[in-house]
């Protein structure tokens, strides 16, 4: 292709990414490096329908004139980074120096928000994504070795958990497994403990996450592995047969192979939403025993005062945690691409 | 396709002559849209709002249970998106905080006369919003299950304790005390309520220092933990509606409730007869020694957006006063909310938000960082209820959680 028309040809969506991609970034990043000026206060007296009370308000008039001087709020640089709700530098230095043991280190370290939130998000994504991979190659080959008529239904049924919504499918999973839930009393009566619950137990949480999240996001896997099947080369199968390979080896030694390049394409695609873990976390209503960093974001945003610095950094925090995750895989795929 | 144009001009034309002869409420021209929550008393006074429509004057309104994340953006432009937020005592102070809403000092003296002093809002001497309706949490519960094991309706925590010990013990119902102890907003309201109810006070006064970690909180996380051992055990998943189907369903017997919600349990509704017909409202709870009840008073207003024009901000105010009149109130209206305005008829459900106001409970505090320590509150309390860490290091989390926000807001050096 010409230099020429391929500029031409690339420009709309080059626009387009500086745009809706670019553009956002950098003001993120610019956020997060400002933080709200001081805010003189003064006591007030609030009167309503239950009398008066003594109070705090913010002098709109003093703090105006330090908003006019600078509209983007007081330069912080890192603080925000650093500080005690997000990377905490300080606060893990502390725990590193006071703790009695890597064990008592790790269980203090958990207490601060960041590295509760890496903790789940980190687990979640590091099982989640090989068990989504292994199931969605395990469905694949399932529906590819049934009878063509039922093809079509049994690709529809294996599809459902990724066509509902996220929301809709974990409040489903919800009340299922609620203590006078099906799935719920169904456990409690396997286990002859009647005081079992689910949404009492971090780690039943946890794992009733990692279910959903599998559950969920299998279909896609199978999809791309479906689709690679098709196109796995027929007679190579057959030289195997003849020199009499068995299922498992044909899998083992020439269908895996073949699909290497699909995996790595999940693989990319599933850490990524991975570690942006976050539907499942509001509709299971497991905020008090699992978060992540996307959970962290709207936490910031959705309370009555909105901290918008806070959820900047954060957001800034995944970025670079998406890259770090995806470093060698991207490194893999460039390098067979030199070849 | 034809029919159904035909129906829509006529439609247009009916919508267009009706409207004309409607413009009332003595505005002449102005846009007026309202943001704000979505429950039946707003949706009636934003109905009564959009009767004074017609000719220039336009009447829009939003509400949605999301309004806290759109009002403060919506009122931040010039002109602003929305010409009026309708608020409670929590969530006016993001709108005086971002100082997106005007006082209404000047409205009042030219169009207000007639508002009663109670509903009128001040902050530091300037009215900022007019009040239209009180709510307030308070002990909700079985009055049948109460008699079958020979106790009055608690009037304290330690009370509710013992009441519910013996329900256990006489095999009644496992678990039964509920409460909206869902992790986040609601679970720091609990707390809130339950630090007041000890006396204790939020801040050192005057400052925006936290101070919380205190004999006040450790009391006041006791005592949650004392109830949730009473609580279904997913109660760190309930929620205000969570907590109402279990009452609903028949298992729980005791629990501290909005005044807003228990309409939802008296009624007929979504529940068996003996459930629904036993359901009794009390006061507020007491716990502790203070004398201070453990709760929270709190009222829905509306405000006056500041980037409008005086025509939109006068059009809005008589709309939104129209909104609020004392003829809005009938039959299907009355039992919406305990209302503020002086003909307000009290029927049995609304009795615990008047017997809440009766006792002098504390209103949710207007300061301009408690929204932040509420955040913290709710973002770590079920540590400690889990049993995963001391009250005295919940409280601690609690502090630096809170002290590092209001940092970054500017509220603290």
């Amino acid at each position: 292709m010409k230099h020429s028309s391929f500029f031409w040809f690339v420009l709309p969506s080059a626009l387009l990414m500086l745009l809706f991609i670019a553009l956002p970034i950098v003001s993120v990043v610019t956020q997060s490096l400002y933080t709200a000026h001081e805010q003189v206060i003064v006591e007030v007296e609030n009167c309503g329908p239950f009398g008066c009370t003594k109070s705090t308000a913010i002098d709109q008039e003093a703090t105006e004139t330090l908003r006019a001087a600078e509209p983007l709020g007081k330069f912080a640089g890192l603080d925000v980074y650093t500080d005690r709700n997000h990377l905490a530098i300080s606060e893990v230095g502390t725990l590193w120096v006071e703790s009695d043991g890597l064990p008592d280190f790790g269980s203090a370290l958990m207490n601060l928000p960041f590295y509760k939130a890496m903790g789940f998000t980190l687990s979640y994504t590091a099982i989640v994504t090989p068990l989504t991979i292994i199931l969605g190659f395990m469905i694949a080959l399932a529906i590819n070795s049934v009878a063509k008529v039922f093809r079509g239904p049994t690709i529809f049924f294996s599809l459902l958990p990724f066509i509902i919504t996220p929301l809709v499918g974990s409040l489903v999973l919800f009340w299922m497994v609620d203590a006078r839930g099906i799935l719920g009393t169904g456990l409690q009566w396997l286990s002859g403990d009647p005081t079992l619950s689910v949404k009492a137990s971090t780690g039943l949480m946890w794992a009733m996450l990692m279910t959903y999240g599998v559950w969920h996001s299998a279909p896609f896997a199978f999809v791309v592995f479906y689709a690679g099947l098709q196109t796995v080369n027929q007679d190579t199968i057959e030289a195997a047969l003849i020199d009499g390979a068995s299922r498992w080896e044909r899998i083992r030694y020439v269908v895996i192979p073949h699909l290497t390049p699909l995996v790595t394409f999940v693989a990319l695609i599933q850490l990524m939403d991975n570690f942006r873990v976050f539907e499942p976390i509001i509709s299971f209503s497991a905020e008090a025993h699992a978060t992540s960093l996307s959970y962290a974001i709207f936490n910031d945003l959705g309370g009555e005062t909105r901290l918008l610095s806070s959820a900047a950094a954060t957001s800034v925090l995944t970025i670079v945690g998406v890259a770090i995750l995806l470093s060698p895989i991207l490194v893999r795929t460039y390098r067979d691409f030199g070849k | 396709m034809k029919t159904f144009k035909t129906i829509a001009v006529g439609a247009a034309f009916a919508a267009l002559f009706s409207t004309t002869a409607m413009a009332a409420c003595g505005i002449e021209s102005g846009r007026v849209s309202i943001v704000g929550n979505e429950f039946p008393a707003i949706q009636s006074i934003a109905a009564a709002a959009a009767a004074c429509a017609g000719g220039d004057v336009t009447v829009e309104s939003n509400l949605t249970a999301d309004h806290q994340k759109i009002n403060v953006a919506g009122m931040s432009g010039d002109p602003a998106e929305y010409t009026t937020a309708v608020v409670a005592n929590s969530s006016i102070v993001a709108l005086i905080n971002e100082d997106v809403i005007r006082p209404l000092d000047d409205l009042v003296a030219k169009h207000g006369q007639d508002i009663p002093k109670h509903q009128l809002i001040t902050v530091d001497g300037k009215i900022m919003a007019v009040a239209f309706m009180a709510n307030a949490q308070h002990l909700v519960y079985r009055k049948d299950i109460l008699e079958k094991i020979g106790m009055d309706a608690p009037t304290s925590y330690e009370e509710m304790l013992a009441a519910a010990a013996k329900i256990r013990r006489e095999g009644i119902l496992d678990y039964p005390v509920g409460g909206a102890y869902k992790a986040g907003w609601n679970l720091a309201q609990e707390f809130t309520n339950m630090y007041i109810g000890t006396g204790g006070d939020f801040f050192e006064p005057g400052t925006a220092n936290v101070s919380i970690n205190n004999e006040n909180g450790i009391a006041a996380l006791e005592m949650m933990k004392a109830l949730t051992a009473y609580m279904n055990p997913d109660y760190l998943t309930h929620d205000s509606n969570a907590t109402n189907a279990e009452v609903e369903a028949g298992n729980v017997a005791l629990l501290n409730m909005w005044g807003s919600r228990t309409g939802n349990l008296m009624d007929d509704e979504g529940a068996e007869e003996d459930v629904y017909s036993n359901i009794a409202v009390g006061g507020p709870l007491m716990v502790g020694g203070s004398g201070r009840p453990a709760t929270t008073l709190w009222w829905d207003g509306w405000t006056v957006a500041k980037n409008i024009s005086d025509e939109d901000a006068e059009a809005t105010f008589l709309a939104m006063k129209a909104g609020i009149s004392p003829d809005m109130l009938n039959d299907e209206t009355m039992s919406q909310a305990v209302w503020l305005m002086p003909n307000f008829e009290a029927s049995p459900v609304n009795e615990g938000v008047l017997a809440t106001v009766a006792a002098s409970a504390t209103p949710y505090p207007m300061v301009p960082f408690q929204g932040l320590l509420h955040t913290a509150l709710g973002d770590n309390i079920a540590d400690f209820l889990k049993g995963d860490e001391t009250a005295k290091q919940t409280l601690a989390d609690i502090e630096a959680a809170y002290t590092v926000a209001a940092t970054e807001k500017g509220f603290l050096k």
